[in-house]
């Protein structure tokens, strides 16, 4: 039903409030509980709706407590390094640590420049340290090695308070992230040790699997949006065909298609490992669906763009580029990271052609006769995980998606 | 101006007509040619372990065996008989899959928008949770930490008339029987004449202007019609089997399996979290106005969402729809995970023991974009149904 009992709800205020979730009407000065109250008993179909579902939220919660009280988890915290970071070996860790160190340093950062939704993110990777930090099974050089990274979020922070000239920087920082501690984790092509992805696995492995996807189908995907809004039908269709056949093809047969036919068109054999394969299916996957979103942009962008930017003289590639595809952008910036969920959650795919990410090691496990019957405490705790970081970049999206709305207005 | 001059002014290269056909020639030579290289690669590769591109090998005997297959087979059928029942169980659960999908999520979609705090508040972090964890990781737990735990069959959990046990559940269900044919006949005809009942007493309300519940009359009809229908032919349109328990094992009833239910519950529940978005999106955008004209109008509240919001809110949901509902489709592939042998599941074993990649993976593709061609098209019958008639 439409919720429109009542709409008065005090003055307006100015800052954004995240939250899709239902919220309270409230009148001036009344207090939340009465409010609550008022909702939940105000008549008679108000109070059956609350003892039923009261019912069944203390059923469902009494479940859930007593799951994580009864099990004692060992199944979790004795696999724990083979669950976030696979084989990866132990004299190269303090690669995957200095990934954490900056990317812990730059969250820091970002908040204290930014302020906004950085908070969000700041304290939840802050709040994941401290778990992993402080549960008793975690060595003391991996404790204080968190602990480090959330002095790195606190310091970051009140420099990027206190300095406000390290805007560019911060922005040039970030992008040489990823190629730098991918680049590392992978050795610099033979500079350092080289780690072979057959030892990536875990929590690490779909991590790099979600961001080779997320980054790696940008060129190719705004290339299809751009190709499929083209005056030139050749162009026009071919992209069009591109992006309707990819879309209509479970991601399944994608992977399928990277593991057993790449070989084949690249001539019976070839250097390419498994997790190389897999990740140009992502690629070549998730370009078709950006493409989509970009174009969803590009049909937003006023035609009056496109005739001052003629006026002012500039060819039709200084209009795309300059013009067109950086409000395009910033306009399906939701819609983007929308994308970017389900190219985190949909990496858990590759368990199925047997790869070891974070869900497929989580199997592996659990068919250890050792373990048998303790699937679910290891499910939920890759649930969890799954969850946390999805839900930050749902927050995340949807603070955004208000602050750019907030602009245009 | 003489001939010259004007070919001086336009030289070839600034040719508006020229140019984008040069263009084009240039866009379809690179792609052939990338084209042409990866086929010449994938020729070579195939004659260097001695086998040629080809449908042939789709006669040759299966020799696998296929649990719950909905079509007639057995292990000496060839392979073009085992990809139909592929075909045929992607379908089946995707029919079932698509309609309890709907069905939760539009009532999840419902309490989310509910004035209730609470109920609200339990809708939305039903959604968060299922949308924010893979659909794989929620088919895992299903199928090894819900529905594999659960006793044998000869001690199956009886629930009312269904019997679950770690081979899955056992449901009533309703089979066709020799009289099934009369019987389509039969409602055919009834439910024409219910149409036109439907329509005699809409006329009459309109000309009449009197309350003639035209919709009750119609309802009213259709019962009545049935059970006259069952008093001639003396037997119902489909035989009703109920599941029993004999000791060591559940007759009767329809048995299905732990992978497919697993695989069922959890593209529901994956999909039905979308759909509440949906039709909540939908419902919400309808404009504030005409919620407050159907108050000054005195519509009560059931009427106007029926009559006002509803029918607006439609237009915006059914594209948004079509999507879920070929997601769907294409996410029943991870069924093969845990063994419930639709098209990929398939697929995949013809491919391990013909080493057909490229031809099986051709079929398959074939198979999905016919699927989500045909689901467009009627979607996009449907969506013409309910688009606004410009004045």
């Amino acid at each position: 039903m439409i919720n429109d009992n009542l709409h008065y709800k005090g003055e307006p205020t100015n800052s954004l409030e995240v939250t899709d979730s239902p919220h309270l009407d409230r009148q001036k000065n009344e207090s939340f509980g009465h409010a609550l109250r008022k909702n939940l008993f105000g008549n008679k179909k108000n109070t059956v709706l609350t003892v039923l579902t009261g019912l069944f939220t203390v059923f469902v919660l009494y479940q859930v407590v007593s799951f994580v009280l009864e099990n004692s988890w060992d199944v979790v915290y004795i696999h724990l390094r083979l669950l976030m970071i696979g084989q990866y070996p132990l004299e190269e860790l303090w690669r995957l640590w200095f990934g954490l160190y900056y990317a812990s340093l730059m969250i820091g950062l970002t908040w204290g420049l930014w302020r906004g939704a950085g908070k969000a993110v700041a304290f939840t990777f802050g709040a994941v340290y401290l778990a992993f930090a402080a549960v008793p099974w975690t060595t003391l050089n991996t404790s204080l090695n968190l602990a480090a990274c959330i002095g790195l979020i606190a310091g970051g922070y009140v420099l990027g308070g206190k300095v406000d000239r390290l805007k560019i920087p911060v922005l040039v920082l970030w992008g040489l992230y990823f190629p730098l501690t991918i680049g590392l984790i992978m050795g610099f092509g033979g500079l350092l040790d080289p780690v072979l992805s057959r030892y990536w696995g875990g929590w690490l492995l779909t991590v790099i699997l979600a961001s080779v996807a997320i980054i790696g189908c940008f060129p190719l995907g705004i290339l299809l949006a751009l190709g499929r809004r083209s005056s030139l039908p050749a162009v026009k269709y071919v992209c069009i065909a591109y992006i309707e056949l990819v879309r209509g093809t479970p991601l399944i047969m994608v992977l399928f298609i990277g593991q057993l036919l790449i070989p084949l068109f690249l001539g019976g054999q070839t250097g390419l490992d498994n997790v190389t394969r897999a990740m140009i299916a992502y690629v070549f996957f998730a370009a078709a669906y950006l493409a989509e979103d970009v174009r969803g942009g590009l049909q937003s962008i006023p035609t009056g763009q496109f005739e001052a930017a003629q006026a002012l003289g500039l060819n039709k590639v200084k209009t795309t580029f300059f013009i067109i595809l950086p409000q395009a952008l910033k306009a399906v910036i939701p819609a983007m990271v929308g994308l970017f969920i389900t190219i985190l959650k949909d990496t858990s795919l590759v368990a199925i052609i047997g790869l070891a990410d974070f869900l497929g090691t989580a199997r592996r496990i659990s068919n250890n006769p050792e373990y048998l019957g303790r699937y679910l405490e290891l499910y939920v705790f890759v649930a969890a995980f799954y969850f946390i970081f999805c839900y930050l970049m749902a927050y995340v999206s949807r603070y955004l998606e208000r602050s750019l709305s907030k602009g245009s207005r | 101006m003489t001939p010259t001059e004007k070919n001086r002014k336009t030289p070839i290269w600034r040719n508006r007509k020229v140019v984008p056909v040069i263009l084009q020639i240039i866009f379809l030579a690179i792609i052939g040619l990338l084209l042409w290289i990866l086929i010449q690669n994938t020729m070579t590769g195939l004659r260097r372990i001695g086998m040629s591109f080809g449908f042939d090998f789709l006669n040759a005997r299966a020799g696998f065996n296929i649990n719950e297959a909905m079509i007639e087979y057995s292990t000496s059928d060839p392979y073009v008989r085992a990809i139909m029942v592929g075909i045929v169980s992607t379908l089946r659960v995707s029919f079932f899959g698509i309609i309890l999908a709907t069905i939760i999520g539009v009532l999840v979609g419902i309490a989310k928008m509910s004035d209730n705090w609470l109920l609200s508040k339990v809708a939305s972090v039903y959604i968060d949770i299922f949308r924010n964890t893979p659909l794989l990781l929620q088919i895992f737990v299903l199928n090894f930490a819900v529905f594999l735990p659960l006793p044998r069959i000869q001690e199956a959990l009886r629930l009312g008339p269904l019997y679950l046990s770690n081979r899955g559940a056992v449901i009533p269900w309703a089979d066709l029987h020799e009289g099934s044919a009369i019987w389509a006949l039969l409602l055919l005809v009834v439910i024409g004449a219910s149409v036109l009942v439907y329509k005699w007493q809409m006329k009459r309300e309109v000309e009449e202007g009197k309350n003639t519940y035209p919709f009750l009359s119609a309802f009213g009809a259709f019962i009545l019609l049935c059970g006259a229908g069952y008093l001639v032919t003396g037997e119902g349109p489909l035989q009703l089997t109920i599941p029993a328990h004999t000791g060591a094992d559940v007759t009767g009833g329809l048995s299905l399996s732990t992978p497919f239910l697993s695989v069922l519950v959890a593209l529901t529940i994956f999909t039905s979290t979308y759909i509440a978005e949906i039709v909540r999106g939908g419902v919400q955008a309808v404009p504030k106005g005409q919620v407050e004209a159907t108050k000054a109008l005195g519509f009560r509240s059931a009427t106007a969402m029926r009559l006002v919001i509803f029918p607006q809110a439609i237009r915006i949901i059914i594209p948004q729809m079509t999507s879920q509902y070929l997601n769907l489709i294409k996410n029943s592939s991870l069924a093969m995970a845990v063994g419930y042998q639709e098209i990929v599941g398939v697929g995949n074993t013809v491919i391990n023991q013909s080493g057909r990649t490229l031809e099986v993976i051709v079929i398959m593709i074939a198979v999905y974009l016919s699927f989500s061609l045909t689901t467009s098209l009627f979607m996009n019958i449907f969506n013409k149904k309910f688009q606004l008639v410009e004045r």
